[in-house]
């Protein structure tokens, strides 16, 4: 038996906080489709804890986080412990939306690996996703 | 978490059966993706799993499956449900792109609110490349979650149009779920979909004609080859609930009338599209090895020139898988 069936790479786009704007999360999740990832998107105002939830279950390779609140300093290093506490270190976490450069920093010291600004490609997510993704040997 | 080869671990099976649910997603994940490992796994679930009843959700895009199976989800883990609340778990499968193999799995949307409950497992499945409304891997997951000690699985299907029937197969009790006004009478007594129904679900009740279409659906499914009852037609409004814990009763019922009994139609029919699987995955398999790659190259070429026809390379090749595979049948 062989394991070499392609083994499209599972995202997780979730918008965690209040903002009711998800049609960047959107037009990401339709874009990522279209490059080959399967992608689970949750809908908007998720907690922290739907969002590890949801990690969790469907095993994803990538979560990424959509947020336009301004509530990204807190939001973020939660769902990064979160992920951490349950085993999923080896998931990589992006984020994009409106965050101020200042906050970059701090965010990736939190365990997000990538901070996408607005005016980012769908082919750079994509290639960065393909390069900085944990595979699991089998 | 990596599973080190040399110390005396619990594997991924045993670490899923006694309740570790990140163990359990990740075995989904080898068995979804047909792995050796995910194979190993099943082996050896398999006598633990059967306990299971497997309910089948389906019906037209945006007739409410999603939402109904989290009202559904809702019912089963009420403290006050009767019996006691019991651990629920969902597959819910969406379409691939027939261009690109990505998805979007989008129907965790309606079913977030059970985040914080570990006794809720929902997982997302794409269907890749497989019609019918599932996945090819839709089974092997249930028998995971099974053993894994949920009672009750839902299994969501892709939406579907009149002949993705696969479901019926696999799931002990089939609920078909429709909208209000979505087609005249000639549409509930054409062949396809409400023929497979156990149970039939007028959904978003609240809306007009709910009731008129739930009574034509009684007289055109009632008369016919499967009684003079047919399937019985409930109405529910999903998003308030209401109906919901009267659908969840007639799906209980179904255990108690036997249709999950080792001898009865459904589970032979799911045993034997479950053998069937593995055997043409087995051929499959063998013919995309390098020891009978030549041949069916050959046989390809052959048939695309069409000095050989189908059936005669297909049966040629058989020849081979049978002939080679025999001498490894010993090492399983």
């Amino acid at each position: 038996m062989t394991d070499t069936l392609a083994r499209p790479i599972k995202v997780l786009i979730a918008k965690p906080g209040l903002d009711g704007h998800d049609r960047g999360a959107k037009v990401l999740a339709r874009g990522l489709r279209d490059e080959g990832f399967e992608v689970i998107y949750t809908g908007l105002r998720q907690t922290p804890e739907m969002i590890v939830s949801a990690a969790l279950q469907e095993d994803v390779d990538v979560v990424g986080l959509s947020i336009l609140s301004g509530a990204h300093m807190t939001l973020l290093p939660k769902i990064t412990a979160g992920l951490r506490d349950q085993g999923l270190d080896d998931v990589l976490v992006t984020a994009g939306g409106i965050i101020p450069d200042a906050d970059i920093p701090a965010l990736e010291q939190a365990g997000v690996s990538r901070v996408f600004g607005p005016g980012t490609t769908i082919r750079e997510v994509s290639d960065f996703i393909r390069d900085n993704v944990h595979r699991r040997e089998e | 978490m990596t599973d080190s080869p040399d110390a005396p671990q619990p594997t991924l099976a045993e670490r899923a059966r006694s309740g570790d649910r990140r163990a359990l997603a990740r075995l989904l994940t080898e068995v979804e993706n047909r792995t050796t490992k995910g194979e190993e796994a099943l082996r050896a679930l398999y006598p633990s799993a059967g306990r299971a009843h497997l309910v089948g959700i389906t019906g037209a895009p945006g007739s409410g499956k999603s939402t109904l199976v989290a009202a559904l989800v809702s019912e089963a883990r009420k403290p006050d449900a009767p019996g006691g609340p019991r651990p629920v778990a969902v597959i819910a499968v969406d379409p691939s792109s027939p261009i690109t193999g990505g998805a979007i799995l989008g129907d965790r949307v309606r079913m977030q609110i059970h985040a914080s409950d570990r006794d809720v497992f929902i997982r997302s499945m794409a269907s890749r490349g497989h019609g019918g409304g599932l996945a090819t891997a839709t089974v092997a997951a249930a028998a995971v979650m099974d053993a894994s000690g949920f009672p009750l699985i839902l299994i969501e299907t892709v939406g579907t149009g009149q002949s993705e029937v696969e479901v019926a197969a696999i799931a002990d009790t089939t609920v078909v779920v429709q909208a209000p006004e979505m087609g005249d009478e000639v549409q509930a007594i054409k062949a396809g979909l409400l023929e497979v129904a156990d149970l039939v679900v007028v959904n978003k009740g609240d809306r007009p004609g709910a009731q008129r279409t739930a009574s034509q659906l009684r007289a055109m499914l009632g008369g016919g080859r499967r009684g003079i009852h047919g399937p019985p037609v409930l109405i529910t409004t999903a998003a308030t609930g209401a109906g919901v814990p009267e659908l969840l009763a007639a799906i209980d019922r179904r255990r108690a009338e036997g249709a999950l009994s080792d001898e009865g139609a459904t589970r032979l029919a799911r045993a034997e599209a479950e053998v069937r699987g593995a055997l043409a995955d087995r051929i499959g398999r063998r013919l995309d090895e390098p020891e009978l790659a030549d041949a069916r190259g050959a046989a390809v070429r052959a048939v695309a020139a069409h000095r050989v026809d189908p059936f005669s390379a297909a049966d040629a090749l058989l020849g081979s898988v049978l002939s080679t595979t025999e001498h490894r049948a010993g090492h399983r």
